[in-house]
């Protein structure tokens, strides 16, 4: 974890109250996700109830109550992509990954999480792992695909 | 930079900067939007910069190289523009580079690379003469491939600004809201509400104290023309946003978007603090004594949150539950002070009214529905893309003429707008024209402008029960019929698509469709039963069959 960094983020917005999504976010993107005693930085430093940090962070879905692997992997389910294809991609990547919507795995190296819709859709159906986009995929390319990533 | 002081400052910056550019020089334009960037245009800008300084070495300065926002032709990229001649390339490689380089500084055109009819053979070498372009009115998005969306100046140069220069120098507020009401621009996120009306409502408020309010959420499945703009260029989004601001009386904007495109969200910051920088934002902009300051904020991943009041309740720092709207947000909105949203589409249509016009902007489109709009087309069809056309275009034009039809030779079974809040109206309905009243009554409203195509194969059951499996997830939860009537209705289509639908289900959707739809807060719950009121309209006997014969779907997805 970058300490430093979440540190300096709380800092930024110390005593802003208004600011809470905006540091959330920030430690969102740096950590990956949000651990109990950075929250309760967060709510003393901005002076918000602790509870109020919990249901932003529980709330919208861009935050993670729990560690992510190293590499996230989301498959776009937008309506295109579904159209062209998504759900057998999904089912091949969980059967890879061996994970479910949402979940990461015991040695921390995936995180599998669906999402909608990510706007490249002339080239869906789409595997993204760690922003980067593998367009026009199809089940049998997902193995290779993730193989590049450990 | 030191700040523009005046009006007449910056227009001579803009010749200076127009001085500096020799129109006969060539430059390359490479897309990077978001679906050119997912086939790795990157590494094709990358090629062509690596080649253009190799090349800068021997030779001296040539060639320009330039990354752009989205050019349209999402289908066919990553895309690239020549000019001077506006000369397409589509599917270029890194490998292509050299070639490219090598053609464009004889003046020639490298033939392998140009477009070419599936059916006739014949290429198109200019954007004109490409049928997906050619068949477009590229007012808003026509200038993406001459700008670098990270340099103002590029902006500037393309008369950037000058809008808001003519907004500020020689308009009172009154006569821009004026030209606004007279244009009758149309809310082009989906609810087509005269964005003067609302505009003169925010005005109009007794407080002090104002708001205004780009909604970038764009959570619309298979809608991607916002991101693509505001992308691509978003000093054309802030200048309607300024200008805009300068007609309510507000002094202070947000530009609200999503979290989850880097490029966005770098893009915009750069925009923001270039204007800073330039003085079209802050204090005294441009010498006029109008004051405006902009915020960039971020939805965080829940499509309720792209409803306004919802919008506004997360900008203050809080859930985005909807509250029910018996006071407008334009009247009462964020920290309870008048707020007026429109959706980024909307406000990138300000600069061209104020510029030339109503009366110019109201020659365009359709007798109620004025303008061009942007259509996200997506799904079953040949060419995808962002596209731009006149309201009161015919749905063929954009399915055949610009589409190329549907994929793989298959038949047109359905044409979908709207996303999972729009309908679905059956293929003999293509003559249609594209218009807010007319497709609505239809049971198909444009919605923010997703344009999705459905071919033989699709399975109408299986279409509404994703639309509701997406609703059911990103409902708020704040009101019972939201809640609790989209998962009922979610069962009842999940079990017709598992074979086990049963008499009497179509009876209950109906029930349930019609409670869901009357009794929710916010537009998410009130028009969620809309895809499927659509399809028993247009597909009931598909329905129908379904109960009769429980097995007879062509399976849960393709």
């Amino acid at each position: 974890m970058s300490g430093n960094n979440i540190d300096g983020i709380i800092e930024k917005y110390r005593g802003q109250p208004g600011s809470l999504i905006h540091a959330l976010v920030e430690i969102q993107h740096e950590n990956h996700w949000l651990p109990r005693e950075v929250m309760h930085q967060v709510a003393d430093a901005l002076q918000v109830p602790f509870a109020q940090v919990i249901q932003i962070a529980s709330f919208y879905k861009a935050f993670s109550l729990t560690p992510k692997g190293r590499h996230e992997v989301h498959v776009c389910t937008g309506m295109t992509c579904h159209l062209r294809g998504a759900a057998k991609l999904q089912a091949k990547v969980e059967e890879v990954t061996g994970l479910k919507d949402g979940e990461t795995d015991a040695e921390n190296r995936f995180t599998f999480e669906t999402g909608a819709c990510l706007g490249s859709c002339s080239i869906g159906p789409e595997l993204i792992v760690d922003g980067k986009h593998y367009g026009r995929m199809t089940p049998e390319k997902v193995e290779a695909v993730l193989k590049q990533y450990e | 930079m030191p700040k523009l002081q005046s009006a007449a400052e910056l227009e001579k910056f803009r010749a200076e900067i127009l001085a500096k550019r020799d129109p006969a020089k060539p430059c390359i334009a490479v897309c990077a939007g978001a679906a050119c960037d997912g086939m790795d245009s990157a590494a094709v800008a990358a090629a062509f910069v690596a080649e253009a300084d190799k090349l800068a070495a021997k030779l001296g300065d040539k060639i320009e190289i330039r990354t752009t926002g989205c050019h349209g032709y999402c289908e066919k990229g990553p895309n690239v523009v020549v000019t001077p001649g506006d000369i397409c390339y589509f599917e270029v490689q890194p490998a292509d580079v050299t070639e490219i380089i090598t053609a464009t500084l004889k003046g020639e055109v490298v033939e392998r690379l140009v477009y070419q009819d599936p059916k006739s053979g014949a290429k198109a070498v200019h954007m004109n003469e490409v049928p997906f372009y050619k068949h477009q009115t590229r007012l808003l998005i026509g200038d993406n491939p001459k700008i670098d969306p990270m340099r103002i100046d590029d902006y500037l140069a393309v008369g950037g600004y000058s809008a808001l220069v003519k907004a500020l120098t020689t308009m009172t507020p009154d006569q821009v809201l004026d030209e606004v009401k007279k244009a009758n621009l149309r809310g082009r996120g989906g609810g087509g509400f005269p964005a003067g009306s609302k505009w003169e409502t925010t005005k109009n408020a007794p407080e002090k104290t104002k708001y205004v309010i780009v909604n970038g959420h764009e959570g619309e499945s298979a809608a991607f023309m916002d991101r693509a703009m505001l992308t691509g260029n978003p000093h054309k989004i802030l200048e309607g946003l300024i200008i805009g601001a300068y007609a309510i009386g507000a002094q202070k904007g947000f530009m609200y978007t999503r979290h989850d495109m880097p490029r966005l969200e770098k893009h915009v910051r750069a925009a923001l603090a270039q204007a800073k920088e330039y003085g079209l934002l802050g204090t005294n902009i441009l010498g006029s004594g109008f004051d405006f300051e902009c915020e960039l904020h971020f939805d965080v991943g829940i499509f309720v949150s792209g409803e306004s009041s919802a919008l506004m309740r997360s900008i203050e720092g809080n859930a985005p539950e909807p509250r029910p709207k018996y006071i407008r947000t334009s009247v009462s909105g964020i920290w309870d002070k008048p707020s007026n949203l429109n959706n980024v589409e909307t406000w990138a249509n300000v600069p061209q009214i104020i510029n030339n016009g109503a009366d110019w902007f109201t020659s365009i489109g359709s007798e109620k529905s004025k303008g061009t709009k942007l259509i996200s087309l997506s799904g079953n069809v040949v060419n995808s893309g962002i596209v731009e056309v006149p309201m009161g275009t015919p749905l063929r034009t954009l399915v055949f003429d610009i589409g190329g039809g549907v994929r793989d030779g298959k038949t047109l079974k359905a044409i979908h707008f709207g996303g999972a809040m729009g309908g679905s109206i059956p293929a003999d309905l293509i003559d249609a024209p594209l218009d807010f009243d007319g497709m609505s009554k239809l049971g198909a409203p444009i919605g923010a402008g997703g344009l999705l195509l459905m071919d033989e194969d699709t399975d109408m059951i299986e279409v509404a029960r994703y639309l509701m499996d997406f609703l059911v997830k990103e409902s708020c939860g704040k009101c019972a019929p939201c809640r609790e009537g989209m998962p009922q209705m979610l069962h009842i289509l999940t079990n017709m698509t598992l074979g086990k639908g049963k008499p009497g289900d179509l009876e209950r959707l109906e029930d349930i469709a019609e409670v869901t739809g009357a009794a929710s807060l916010c537009a998410l719950g009130k028009t969620s039963p809309d895809p499927l009121k659509s399809m028993f309209r247009y597909f009931k006997p598909e329905y129908e069959a379904r109960i009769v014969n429980p097995a007879g779907g062509s399976g849960d997805t393709k």
